[in-house]
């Protein structure tokens, strides 16, 4: 039996690394177990070559090992010398595989069988997991691979991929290119992939690119060949090489097996941990990405802090000068003040911890308005999110009428509304007397409702309350609204999913919280869309209104959360305000003159149809091209090159065409960003006004390109830069103006990022490709406008 | 929403380039030159000036129409205005001249106007025809999809005629082969090729399955149906490509004779303060 070390660190990712670094200059008894055979997995596993970012910048790092951007082998190598020279005590090809035990008493179990005793345990394994394995007979052979660093590097070769996620999807599409590629589906279908994905691979299919085998598993592997067992019996398939996306394991299984508990069953949830990273196992520390940081230098000031800790020389955390400096504007306050006070004052956040909080902190802003002081207006497009730590505000939400306006005090919150249904601001909020708010930025919040359940909850009431008094009860008290609430609910929608159907007894209104909704009828046997509902409205209204069955069918047009209330409470509410009656009345009866209007001309339901089906449904803005006036010359793309960097970021002939309305490849500025979603250096935004872009944060990590559904984000090098015009004209130097929409030559040390459409963001007079357009063939065109578009187009 | 350039802005240029040409006119009628008119008098002045402005400012478009990103107004608006102001000129011009022409620079340069005028005005009228009938023409493919067809048919093609004489696999090969689509400027615009060889091919397999027999009959049958549907699609994609030519031929005039004609207008300008 070994002797017990005072510390075990577990993984040696940046986080692991740099805890072991430290404990080996501190002069503790320790161990760093990595599973592999080298530092630092997930870093190992980058694509070759691959530039390395060192966000976010205001961090300083804190470790005993160096860390700055540069290439993969570069950092890498750092950390090799680095721990070498620490005389961290790494024991390579150690895979944990339990832990028992707690504070003094932890007994580590390897995958060998061997037991490591330690007193406190540092747990750094990352989110990525360990990948799953062939395990069919004869697949220990040395060209069955589990990652692909470069599909550039292959050509020419018959390549077998296996998986039907989308890691297997997008290895199989990138290879595809210069080689011959079999993809391998255990199930029938590829109903695991993104949208986007699995347009690819079907589309890559039918055209005979790629080979696919779905409902088929592994039986064996031969010397050049896969055997496969297919639904009609067995395939032997000749090959060069197997590439195998099986998946990972999530560790999360292995954490609870720990006894560490995870506040909530979603998947992106993640432990809950004290102010010192120590999980509710006490001893059990939990540091790195796992811990929700998920950039590396988060990560290694962690490592650092974490050992510091257990040593008993605890340091005040890297970030606390940030925050010294965030909270300035509160006068002379220490940070551990403003933090307990905002717990204590706001409820919404009182179920977090210290250090959630911290990070909530660091991550948003502190704003101190004066009495009269304008937080956002209305229709601005940002979609931060507002806690009232001291103070009130008046949110104003009569655009004519500022005195009518509803009063928001300590502990509340606002500017949920943008935050959900990613449309422009509903209201003006304006400071009512000197206070203190806190912003916190969209992907904070939504990571926040993500993994604390209790945050989503009063997240949701609040919003389902207000919307409701926004929109059918606004002489309302929130106190009378309690029997309307009791009748309202939120329900959830995918695309395509039916709210209601024609001919239906009309029970209820559905108040769009966020997507967008078709409203279609049958006409002459054929669905004839009447109308597009975006978020912010309500529908359902007309059966109970008029006492009659449902005229028409309400379909979701993208994925879609509505409130429903029910006939009677709404009913209700009409009754005690006529005020209120007279405008649904009003809404009602332009929308049936609508109807007739578009029932006579069943093109444009088509071509609404038609938009909704390319996905325009969840656009906030998008660039068509009326084809009867494009004369295909290319000058918007070229115009968009010029304009970035010398990548066009649209693809004017890509894109389906109906009636012609073309809607090319081009981003449109979702609602809900995809692109958003999984960005490690958080550098999308949205501007205020709507602008999705992508700023210099970039580390050319590929997430959004391949999750846009659209296929409009691209990694590309920035372009040289031009010779003037008469540079050009003269001397004939370097490319003239528009005459390169891709540019291709690059500097030798420039790396890829991902670019697309800001909408010419900073460029004044708007977007480029609609101003260059000779012939007014290309416009850009917000949902509200669809309507308008198709009327006239038919 | 969307406008063509003829209509844009309720004929804003249209407006402004009849009230030159108005301007112009009247002027020209009420105006009693000592001799005969010409553009030696005030008002020739004054035309020609207005008739030079106007021709640095139409090539101006070429400057402006590469200065992506810059200025705040539509490249449609230029256009809009180019296209009528541009034929607003013929009456300015023609005025400005006092109907004197003769063997010289000046009216060389006149006649290089008039011909750039003219291929501009056939620009409109193609700008305006064609786009709508390329996309129906094209029924959602692009063009490297429609190429991409074609290789597919002929592999398809050579398959079935795989068992077949070596007449019809001589002309299937020369199909797949020798088919071109696009070529010269004048292939392009005219948009056939007399001689295309799967067109050939075709009438020769329809010729042949005629008298064919048995399972040789069955072959040949399916040989006339993807060459059929090739020969569809190659006259799609001749069509495709001489509608783009349709589009960008009468550029190769308008802008080369616009530069000669700025050559000969300083030439005109030049021997007119000279020589006069
Ligand atoms: C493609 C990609 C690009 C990225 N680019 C950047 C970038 O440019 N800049 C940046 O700051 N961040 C980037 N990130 C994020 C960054 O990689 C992670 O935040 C960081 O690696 C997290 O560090 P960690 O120490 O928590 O975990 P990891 O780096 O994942 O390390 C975990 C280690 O634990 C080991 N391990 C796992 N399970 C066990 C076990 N049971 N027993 C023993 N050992 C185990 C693993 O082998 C691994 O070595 C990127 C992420 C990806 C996926
Ligand atoms: C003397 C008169 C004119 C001159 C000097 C002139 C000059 C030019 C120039 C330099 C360009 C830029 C071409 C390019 O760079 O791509 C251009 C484009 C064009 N001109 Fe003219 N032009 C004249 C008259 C006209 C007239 C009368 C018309 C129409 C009735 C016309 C229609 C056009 C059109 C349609 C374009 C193409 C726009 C595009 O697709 O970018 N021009 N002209
Ligand atoms: S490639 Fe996309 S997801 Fe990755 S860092 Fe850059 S912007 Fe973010
Ligand atoms: S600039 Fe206008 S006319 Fe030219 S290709 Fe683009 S949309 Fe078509």
């Amino acid at each position: 039996m070994a002797d017990r070390y005072q510390v075990a660190v577990i993984g040696s990712g940046p986080a692991g690394a740099s805890a072991g670094a430290r404990a080996a200059e501190l002069g503790l008894k320790h161990i760093l177990l990595e599973k592999a055979d080298h530092l630092s997995d997930t870093i190992y596993k980058y694509q070759k070559g691959k530039f390395v970012m060192a966000t976010p910048d205001i961090l300083p790092l804190r470790s005993s090992l160096i860390f700055q951007a540069g290439r993969r082998e570069e950092v890498l190598k750092a950390w090799d010398d680095g721990t070498a020279k620490c005389k961290t005590n790494v024991r390579y090809g150690a895979e944990v595989k339990a832990i028992k035990g707690q504070r003094g008493d932890f007994k580590i179990t390897l995958t060998s069988g061997e037991v490591i005793e330690a007193e406190t345990v540092v747990l750094a394994i990352g989110l990525q997991g360990n990948l799953r394995k062939l395990t069919a007979p004869g697949c220990d052979k040395p060209w069955i691979q589990y990652q692909l660093d470069d599909p550039e590097e292959y050509a020419d070769e018959t390549i077998i991929v296996i998986g039907g996620g989308d890691a297997g999807i997008e290895n199989a599409i990138a290879l595809a290119v210069q080689n011959t590629v079999v993809i391998v589906n255990r199930e029938a279908e590829f109903a695991r992939a993104k949208q986007g994905n699995l347009q690819l691979i079907t589309k890559a299919i039918e055209d005979g690119k790629i080979e696919c085998f779905s409902s088929t598993e592994v039986e064996r592997g031969e010397d050049d060949a896969l055997v496969l067992r297919t639904k009609d019996g067995e395939a032997r398939v000749k090959c060069d090489r197997v590439i195998a996306r099986l998946g990972a394991d999530p560790p999360r299984s292995f954490v609870e097996a720990c006894g560490v508990v995870f506040p909530s069953k979603d998947r992106a949830a993640l432990p809950e941990l004290s102010a010192t990273y120590e999980s509710n196992v006490p001893g059990l520390y939990i540091v790195g990405a796992l811990a929700g940081y998920p950039l590396i230098k988060q990560a290694m000031n962690q490592g650092y802090e974490v050992i510091h800790t257990i040593a008993g020389k605890p340091v005040p955390p890297a970030d606390e000068d940030l925050l010294k400096k965030k909270i300035a504007k509160l006068g002379d306050v220490a940070v551990d003040d403003v933090v307990r006070t905002i717990q204590e004052n706001v409820p919404i956040l009182s179920g977090l911890t210290a250090l959630q909080l911290r990070e909530l902190l660091l991550e948003g802003t502190v704003h101190v308005p004066e009495a009269g002081d304008v937080i956002f207006r209305r229709n601005d497009y940002t979609n931060t999110f507002f806690v009232i730590v001291e103070g009130a505000v008046d949110v104003q939400l009569d655009p004519n009428d500022p005195t009518f306006a509803c009063l928001l005090g300590m502990g509340q919150f606002f500017g949920e509304m943008g935050l959900l249904s990613g449309r422009r601001r509903t209201a003006t909020v304006v400071a009512s007397e000197r206070s203190i708010l806190l912003e916190i930025p969209r992907r904070t919040m939504i990571k926040l409702v993500n993994s604390v359940a209790s945050v989503k909850r009063d997240l949701d009431e609040a919003a389902m309350a207000r919307q409701i008094q926004n929109n059918f009860a606004p002489n309302l008290t929130p106190g009378d609204l309690g029997d309307t609430l009791k009748a309202a609910q939120i329900v959830k929608f995918r695309a395509g999913d039916y709210l209601f159907k024609e001919g239906e007894k009309g029970d209820s209104v559905h108040l769009i919280r966020t997507g967008s909704v078709t409203v279609s009828r049958r006409i002459g046997g054929r669905d004839i869309v009447l109308s597009y509902v975006p978020a912010g409205h309500y529908v359902g209204e007309m059966a109970l209104m008029t006492n009659a069955p449902r005229s028409a069918t309400v379909r979701a047009a993208v994925a879609t959360e509505t409130i429903k209330l029910e006939g009677a409470a709404f009913m209700a509410l009409l009754d005690r305000s006529p005020d209120l009656r007279q405008r649904v009345e009003a809404v009602l009866e332009q929308r049936l003159m609508s109807n007739v209007r578009m029932e006579g001309r069943p093109d444009s339901g088509n071509i609404i149809q038609f938009l909704i089906d390319q996905g325009v449904g969840e656009a906030t803005d998008v660039l068509l091209i009326d084809e009867s006036l494009c004369v295909r010359c290319d000058n918007c793309e070229k115009a968009c090159a010029e304009t970035h960097g010398g990548t066009s970021r649209l693809n004017r002939e890509a894109g389906p065409t109906y009636a012609s309305v073309h809607v090319p490849t081009s981003c449109r500025h979702c609602e809900h960003p995809h692109c958003m979603s999984d960005c490690p250096a958080d550098a999308i935004h949205r501007s205020p006004n709507g602008e999705v872009f992508i700023d210099d944060k970039c580390i050319g990590c590929g997430n959004c390109e391949r999750n846009c559904p659209y296929g409009v984000i691209h990694l590309a090098y920035p372009a040289p830069e031009k010779p003037g015009l008469l540079a050009w004209l003269l001397w004939g130097a370097g490319h003239g103006p528009g005459q390169d929409k891709h540019n291709h030559d690059h500097a030798p040390d420039a790396k890829k990022l991902a670019v697309k459409c800001d909408m010419c963001k900073g460029i004044e007079g708007g977007p480029s490709c609609v101003r260059s357009c000779p012939t007014g063939a290309a416009i850009r065109v917000k949902p509200e406008e669809f309507f308008a578009l198709a009327s006239f187009k038919s | 929403m969307n406008q063509s350039i003829l209509v844009y802005r309720r004929f804003r240029y249209l407006k402004l380039a009849l009230l030159l040409v108005l301007a112009s006119v009247i002027l020209y009628a009420f105006h009693q030159p000592m001799r005969v008119p010409n553009g030696g008098t005030w008002l020739g002045y004054t035309l020609g000036t207005i008739g030079v402005l106007l021709i640095l400012w139409l090539m101006w478009f070429g400057i402006r129409k590469r200065r992506y990103g810059g200025g705040k107004v539509m490249l449609e608006d230029w256009l809009s205005a180019h296209v009528y102001l541009g034929i607003a000129l013929i009456v300015v011009a023609t005025l400005h001249t006092g109907f004197q022409f003769g063997w010289n620079v000046h009216t060389l340069a006149y006649a290089l106007m008039m011909i750039v005028i003219a291929s501009g005005v056939f620009g409109v009228y193609a700008y305006i025809r064609y786009p709508l009938l390329m996309t129906e023409n094209r029924r959602g493919t692009t063009l490297d999809q429609m190429l991409a067809q074609m290789a597919e048919l002929d592999r398809e093609c050579r398959d079935a005629a795989m068992g077949l004489g070596d007449e019809i696999n001589r002309y299937i090969l020369a199909s797949s082969q020798e088919t071109r689509v696009g070529g010269s400027m004048w292939r392009q615009l005219s948009g056939r090729d007399a001689s295309c060889p799967t067109h050939r091919a075709l009438a020769q397999a329809t010729g042949l399955a005629a008298k064919a027999q048995r399972e040789e009959a069955a072959a040949m049958r399916r040989v006339v149906t993807v060459l059929q549907r090739k020969c569809d699609l190659v006259t799609r994609a001749r069509r495709d490509v001489q509608i783009k030519a349709m589009l960008d031929v009468w550029l190769h005039i308008h802008v080369p004779l616009s530069f000669a004609l700025l050559a000969a207008l300083v030439a005109h300008v030049i021997s007119v303060f000279f020589y006069w």
